[in-house]
């Protein structure tokens, strides 16, 4: 996608996010080897299923077995992108890959785009109609909190043709199946 | 303490998750902001909230809320009943305002959340 980028990054995390492109390097055992990868269609408006695509990809990372401080970040992150699709567009994807070492989330929708990065990344900053405040959202803090759970956030956004996000989550732990 | 004895203490009727009421209640938040809740409460805690609809509870799945009372006697829509029946979160209702029902649950010695120290 073309448009306005943003990156946010902590420094000392890319060097672990490069280390585990290398995860079988030492040749170790992990009950968890491969990749699992999720994709959940998201439709604008439609606040009944809203949260439901989260709440899966949470279950799948408890049933891995991930550490709950992981589990949470990630289904944190999740459903604040997921609800902000649903809030702003008119629809989108949630996708997740999901590897011993990482969880990288991308939520993607064909809708308003962002028109300034910096002021949608503070805290109260929300340009979400009443409706939506009623329903306890749309206080200027979905963006904040997924910069808050994620160790990488990407935006891109388009303005007139949709937005995207890649959160990426690193797991310190390593699964712990026989939790 | 336990749900029980919280229900007791805000004389609350229980909506769904009558098996859940020796449930240990160690921490309480109270608010209407989604948001902050998902920013900063703790795993198995108590939320009292005067928001009434399928959000809270969605959120209270996410974040593993303990349990949820709706407070001055708001009662959840079947709807909301039935998506916490099937995630299995108990929902009590009493008729007690947020600031009293707080105001008991503190006198009773439940304190707050201890400040979340991030992720």
């Amino acid at each position: 996608m073309k448009g306005v980028s943003c990156l946010f990054q902590e420094p000392e995390v890319t060097s672990d996010f490069k280390n585990c492109e290398n995860k079988n390097e030492t040749g170790a055992e992990s009950p968890f080897e491969h990749k699992v990868t999720l994709e959940f269609a998201v439709e604008g408006k439609n606040f009944r299923a809203a949260g439901e695509a989260s709440s899966r990809l949470k279950h799948t990372l408890q049933h891995i077995g991930f550490p709950a401080p992981l589990v949470r970040r990630v289904a944190v992150a999740a459903y604040e992108a997921e609800m902000n699709i649903i809030i702003h567009a008119n629809r989108g994807t949630l996708k997740a890959e999901i590897t011993p070492k990482t969880v990288t989330i991308w939520a993607e929708d064909e809708g308003p785009g962002i028109p300034d990065i910096e002021l949608a990344m503070q805290e109260g900053y929300s340009t979400a109609p009443d409706y939506i405040r009623e329903m306890g959202f749309g206080a200027g803090m979905g963006l904040p909190n997924i910069k808050k759970c994620s160790d990488i956030l990407e935006i891109e956004t388009v303005i007139g043709a949709g937005t995207r996000l890649k959160m990426v989550i690193f797991n310190k732990t390593g699964p712990e199946r026989e939790k | 303490m336990t749900l029980a004895e919280v229900k007791a203490l805000l004389s609350a009727e229980v909506i769904c998750g009558k098996d859940k009421l020796n449930l240990p209640i160690k921490s309480v938040c109270a608010g209407d902001l989604l948001s902050d809740l998902l920013a900063f409460s703790h795993n198995k805690t108590l939320l009292l909230t005067g928001l009434n609809n399928a959000q809270v509870i969605r959120t209270a799945e996410i974040i593993d809320l303990a349990a949820i009372i709706f407070v001055r006697g708001k009662r959840p829509h079947s709807d909301m009943v039935e998506l916490a029946e099937e995630k299995g979160i108990p929902l009590l209702v009493t008729r007690l305002p947020l600031y009293e029902s707080c105001g008991i649950l503190y006198c009773a010695g439940l304190r707050e959340e201890k400040p979340h120290k991030g992720f």
